[in-house]
């Protein structure tokens, strides 16, 4: 690690697995989906207006042709037009023609303003790919070629300064890399070779130092390249419950396609036969254009939240799976748990003082730059009011940092030598200098170890000789509020696994205080590709985050796969969803927009379906009460004339589609509660709302259309 | 005693009597398809058609056996009606012409029985007994064994097997349809319904002259006719005919027998998917709409104002006066919520809105409870659908009883409820716009259009009753509803038969917290809902020309 990187890191922070970001800042911010930076679905009216032009450049009828109910408004609006024309006295025709057309103006400007929204996002993307110039390594010499003549397998050098050209992995050095352009995160992170920090991104920026970079990626499929495309929308295809839907939706339409153009010739048995108008009026009115008109904007819209919580999905698929999950696994370290393990308390042994060994602990953790060993200074300042010296304050003082090896670390200082580390090696650096054995202090270790924390000795040696002083009780600690958290995600019925290296023992104390339902304790990437494997043939589906190479099988084999952006290529590759921000939180509002995204769906299709009702009793007294007065009664609205009957409901039909744009774009409001509570709500508001709501729009604007001079 | 009082404690007897039988029916049908032994009688049929019952099929092979073995009932039947007048035992009819012949062969295999004959005039004792009884069941046992197949896709996981058709078929008859035709048959008899091969009597009329009776087995055909949700009645007046169907207690007993197996297979159903409480379920929905129906059925009939129907007590024209307004009533709304299309009234008589009742009902899809078989498939298709609708909000993609419903699911289940709205608006659109179709109609306006509107609805839902008035023994509607029967029994059965294999090969997904509750009443409600207003909205315009426009004059 260099010096450049250290001082950006907040102390205390530092994370073994996102070196860059304290993943507990998050945690607040998780909590409240919707606000502050991913704010979601906020909504400008302006939009609507901006995206006019591009609304009715989208008439073209080889795109209106994929969605079925959308093309049969299209081709009602060409043929209402004809009939207008044909008789151009009549101002019903008109109005009606220009109602339809509204219509699938309306439909598209939803799917404009849904891509509008991601484009803005690409052009910010596009400005960080700009053209580079690569330095290409080819032997000992270097040559200098654009960013897009590189080929895979190509080696390139970047320095201080120099734009990454290309997707790649370090081979060579470390170097300190500015990835804002991508994950909008100012502060830089480290890069090397090896391990699991090797992965960079092509348009990044390297800070410091000089690294040798191996290309992964053909330049124009850099991850820069397909995230332009994924938030533009050009990747986007239909996912699976799309199509299924749509389907329903085409099947509805030609029934209703065929209760319509039956009802000519029963009405002219009847006795009244209709004007082509008003039964393309009805049939568009029947067709549940709510819905097929705002189906894309809604995926559009719940890929874009994503986006918005600096997630990218590979595939609208993904997300659609996200919302089935019924396993999350969860990493303990960073998810469940801060990242590292914290002194909890000190435990003297007989005849020293809790002070005295707090003392000794903080002086011997000064050198001690592990997150443990600054927890033990925390610790001591926050309980027993001990001031935090400064390695400088002793003068004379030999310092005995930690390392690795000798698991210890400690001070020498005005010939008092105070230890700190593993238990074993300070009872045998005890024992070297002829200590007595401990017996209450490895009794109290063992009593730690069984509750599942981590103990560290505290020894000293001075004028009364070698001797242990207590031990410090080192345990993870549970992130703030993850409790509830689980216990939500308990309530929509997600099972939640917390995987960890730790022993049983300790990953069982953990999981308990967490709240998760089960753990994985000294897990290895085989085992944790084993209980993937186990729940999918249970037929669950299984949500993981991964960052290193080793967890890439898990990643491609987990129903979601979110790849932490820190992590390496292969782990980027493997998984179906990248998060930026590299938060392994983040799973549970992947999951969240997953099931939003479903719930604004089916939402609006009960609603779609259920506002036909009223249409009916709009339309049809309006066409056959002249020959059947008793339909009259079925007039409930009491509409002022039959054709300001029929116009409203084609307005009405027209208008709630601009109405509700704002909720498919933002997304049916989600609370994590069980099915039934959720079906209830959602049923209330938008099946008997879909019911009822009609019928007052209607006959409001049926008494405008009314106030018209000349008309009804 | 009022009538209404009467009606409300027979429909009480009824559910009660359904209630009691419901437990031991459905779990004996569940043991019978799923039992791995064959009875010495069994065997014999399977030597003799060839099959080896043990053997599972999948979708295509089941769906082989269902075409093939109707598609022979078809051929046999016509080929019998045509060469009735060279064979004994016919009472001196002639052969039926070609028309008629394929509209009664279809209509017989397709369970409908619609009848554009006069039993009593035109069928001899072996047609009548030798072809359409023959038919009579074993057209409901095709229908409950595609009902089983669509069961055993819910409760398969991934083997994609059906179970064996021939095994399905003759189980169906042996053990379900014959002892309880048996057991039916002796109650007909003991209340007074006529079982003998005797021929025509001339019999003298109090008003002078002479009237023609016939005698025949029709206590047995009777009985398989309701148990077996068929309708075609040995005479031509059906039910309301005093042989056929002799007393109140006789009517309400046949209502019983129409019902009996529908409700009960929901039990069957629950069974076999290991979850009563989904059984239970569609047992509420479908007790609900058919509840409502004939509450609704008896307020019409009861309280339609005028004169002469205060005087009647009620909407008393075209009902018999043993039965009333409430056997009337209770009975048509069971014919026309099954496939039965038996009636003792005249549905062309009852009020405006109760032809209109009547007409809704087959047009819900006949599943509530439905045909035997047909009911089942029928109300869990819709199921699907209002899962995939609904299901969606709760945030999960569609699964019923764990098997996602994904896109060939939806497709074959949109498919199937595309199929009768078809049939039933084209074939009466023609009718309507072609010029000689309409001679048919003795009424006109909104009473003829329902004439018409009734025929194809009850063809296509395979129902089989007529709402009378309407010739339609013409070669127009013999053929147009002869197919319309075909293709409304058939090709349903193809796109259930798909779905069934398509959720056997599925592997169940385990049911969570965040799964669609299906066995809560939240969920009855929802699938209520669902199919009130699917086929509300499909049938809504042409029941405002017809019905509605008479009811609400």
């Amino acid at each position: 690690m260099t010096t450049s990187t250290q001082k950006h890191e907040e102390p205390g922070s530092m994370s073994s697995v996102s070196p860059t970001r304290a993943p507990h800042s998050d945690v607040h911010r998780g909590h409240k989906p919707g606000r502050g930076r991913v704010g979601g679905g906020l909504f400008d009216p302006k939009q609507l207006v901006r995206s006019f032009p591009d609304a009715v450049a989208k008439l073209d009828p080889r795109v209106m042709i994929k969605s079925p109910v959308m093309f049969v408004v299209l081709t009602g609006s060409v043929l209402t037009t004809v009939f207008a024309l044909m008789d151009p006295t009549d101002w019903f025709g008109w109005a009606i023609a220009a109602w339809l057309w509204l219509t699938t103006v309306f439909a598209n400007l939803a799917e404009a303003v849904a891509e509008g929204r991601g484009k803005a996002q690409a052009d910010t993307l596009r400005r960080a790919r700009t053209d580079t110039v690569a330095r290409r390594l080819s032997g000992a010499t270097e040559e200098r070629l654009p960013g897009t003549g590189l080929h895979i397998g190509d080696l390139v050098v970047c320095e201080a300064g120099d734009i990454i050209p290309g997707d790649g992995d370090v081979v060579d050095g470390v170097a300190s890399v500015d990835e804002s352009a991508v994950t909008g995160e100012s502060a830089p992170v480290i890069r090397e070779s090896g391990g699991d920090r090797s992965a960079v991104t092509g348009g990044t920026r390297v800070l410091s130092d000089r690294i040798v970079i191996k290309i992964t990626a053909k330049p124009g499929e850099t991850f820069i390249d397909r995230m332009i495309k994924l938030v533009e929308g050009a990747a986007r295809q239909k996912t699976p419950n799309e199509i299924a839907l749509n389907i329903l939706l085409a099947s509805l339409t030609i029934v209703f396609l065929l209760a319509v153009v039956t009802l000519q010739p029963f009405a002219v048995h009847a006795g009244r036969e209709q004007p082509v108008i008003v039964l393309i009026a009805l049939l568009v009115c029947l067709i549940p254009t709510t819905i097929g008109a705002l189906l894309s904007a809604i995926g559009i819209a719940g890929m874009d939240r994503l986006v918005q919580r600096n997630v990218l999905a590979m595939s609208g698929r993904a997300v659609e799976a996200a919302g089935d999950v019924s396993t999350l696994l969860l990493d303990k370290t960073g998810t469940v748990t801060l990242g590292n393990r914290r002194a909890a308390e000190f435990v003297p042994v007989e005849g020293v003082s809790e002070a005295e060994l707090a003392d000794a602990a903080q002086l011997s953790s000064l050198a001690d730059e592990t997150p443990e060993g600054r927890s033990v200074v925390v610790l001591a300042k926050e309980r027993y009011r001990l001031r935090e010296r400064d390695q400088g304050e002793l003068v004379h003082a030999e310092w005995v940092a930690f390392t690795a090896q000798s698991r210890m670390s400690g001070v020498d200082v005005d010939g008092c030598r105070v230890r700190k580390g593993a238990a074993g090696s300070v009872l045998a650096w005890v024992r070297e200098r002829g200590g007595p054995v401990a017996e209450d202090a490895a009794a109290a270790a063992d009593a730690i170890s069984g509750a599942g924390g981590t103990p560290l000795l505290v020894a000293v040696e001075d004028d009364l000789g070698a001797r242990v002083l207590g031990v410090i009780h080192l345990k993870d600690v549970v992130k703030e509020g993850m409790r509830e958290r689980f216990d939500e995600l308990r309530r929509m019925g997600i099972r939640t696994v917390m995987i960890t290296g730790d022993n049983p023992l300790t990953a069982r104390a953990i999981a308990d205080e967490a709240g998760v339902d089960d753990y994985l304790a000294e897990a290895t990437p085989e085992d944790k590709m084993a209980l993937i494997k186990r729940e999918q043939a249970g037929g669950k589906l299984v949500a993981m985050t991964g960052d290193g190479t080793n967890d890439a099988p898990a990643l491609a084999q987990a129903d979601v796969g979110v790849a932490m952006n820190t992590g390496t290529s292969a782990a980027k590759e493997a998984g179906n969803m990248v998060d930026l921000d590299s938060d392994p939180t983040k799973l549970i509002e992947v999951v969240e927009i997953g099931k939003q995204l479903l719930i604004t769906r089916g939402a609006l299709t009960t609603f779609s379906i259920a506002n036909d009702v009223a249409k009916y009793f709009a339309i049809i007294p309006a066409m056959f009460a002249v020959v059947h007065p008793g339909l009259e009664k079925l007039n409930v609205m009491a509409l002022s004339s039959p054709q300001s009957a029929i116009l409203s409901a084609v307005v009405f039909n027209a208008l709630i589609i601009v109405a509700l744009v704002p909720l498919a774009l933002r997304g049916v409001r989600y609370r994590p509660t069980g099915a039934d509570r959720m079906l209830r709500r959602n049923l209330g508001i938008y099946g008997l709302g879909g019911l009822i709501a009609p019928f007052a729009g209607i006959k409001i604007i049926d008494l405008l259309i009314s106030l018209i001079p000349g008309i009804g | 005693m009022s009538p209404l009082l009467a009606a409300v404690l027979q429909l009480l007897a009824l559910v009660a009597a359904l209630a009691l039988t419901y437990r031991p029916l459905g779990d004996h049908m569940a043991r019978v398809y799923s039992s791995t032994r064959h009875l010495r009688v069994e065997k014999w049929m399977y030597k003799a058609v060839g099959a080896d019952p043990g053997t599972g099929m999948r979708w295509p092979a089941y769906l082989r056996g269902v075409l093939a073995f109707s598609a022979a009932g078809v051929l046999f039947l016509y080929l019998l009606q045509r060469l009735q007048g060279g064979l004994p035992g016919s009472l001196g009819f002639s052969s039926i012409d070609p028309d008629q012949a394929f509209n009664t062969a279809a209509s017989f295999v397709a369970n409908t029985n619609w009848q554009s004959y006069y039993g009593e005039q035109a069928m001899g004792h072996v047609v009548q007994t030798g072809g359409l009884a023959v038919q009579n069941f074993v057209s409901a046992a095709v229908g409950i064994a595609v009902a089983i197949a669509l069961v055993r896709g819910f409760a398969h996981s991934r083997n994609g097997e059906l179970g064996n058709f021939w095994a399905d078929l003759v189980r169906g008859v042996v053990r379900i349809l014959l002892p309880m035709s048996v057991i039916g048959a002796v109650v007909l008899v003991a209340c007074g319904a006529i079982q003998n091969f005797a021929g025509i009597h001339e019999v003298g009329q109090f008003s002078g002259g002479t009237q023609q009776w016939n005698g025949g087995a029709v206590a047995s055909q009777e009985v398989i006719k309701e148990l077996g949700t068929n309708g075609g009645g040995y005479f031509n007046a059906n039910s309301a005919h005093p042989f056929e169907n002799p007393t109140p207690f006789s009517n309400l007993f046949e209502i019983f027998l129409i019902l009996v197996i529908p409700f009960a297979l929901t039990r069957t159903f629950g069974r076999m998917t290991g979850s009563l409480r989904q059984g239970h379920a569609i047992l509420a929905t479908m007790g609900t709409i058919w509840i409502g129906f004939t509450a609704l059925m008896m307020w019409t009939e009861f309280h339609h104002g005028g004169p002469a129907l205060d005087l009647a007590g009620g909407a008393m024209e075209g009902k018999e006066t043993r039965f009333g307004v409430g056997g009337s009533s209770i009975f048509a709304v069971a014919t026309t919520l099954t496939s039965t299309g038996a009636v003792n009234s005249f549905h062309s008589s009852f009020t405006g809105f109760g032809g209109g009742i009547t007409m809704l009902g087959m047009q819900l899809g006949e599943i509530a409870p439905g045909g035997v078989g047909s009911g089942l498939y029928g109300m869990l298709i819709m199921a699907v659908v209002a899962v995939f609708i609904a299901g969606l909000m709760v945030g999960r993609t569609p699964e019923y009883l764990g098997k996602k419903i994904g896109t060939r699911e939806i497709k074959l289940a949109a498919c199937y409820i595309l199929i009768t709205p078809a049939l039933v608006l084209c074939f009466t659109a023609a009718s309507t716009a072609l010029p000689t179709p309409a001679d048919s109609m003795t009424n006109s306006g909104a009473h003829g259009f329902s004439e018409i509107l009734y025929a194809f609805t009850s063809g296509a839902n395979n129902n089989g009753s007529a709402f009378a008035g309407l010739n339609a023994d013409t070669q127009w509607f013999n053929t147009t509803i002869g197919l319309a029967m075909l293709l409304g029994r058939f090709l349903p059965m193809v796109f259930v038969l798909a779905l069934a294999g398509s959720l056997a090969g599925q592997r169940p997904v385990p049911a969570t917290a965040g799964t669609l509750r299906t066995e809560k009443p939240l969920f009855t409600g929802l699938l209520v809902g669902t199919i009130m207003i699917i086929a509300g909205l499909t049938y809504f315009p042409a029941l405002a020309l017809g019905p509605l426009a008479e009811g609400l004059a």
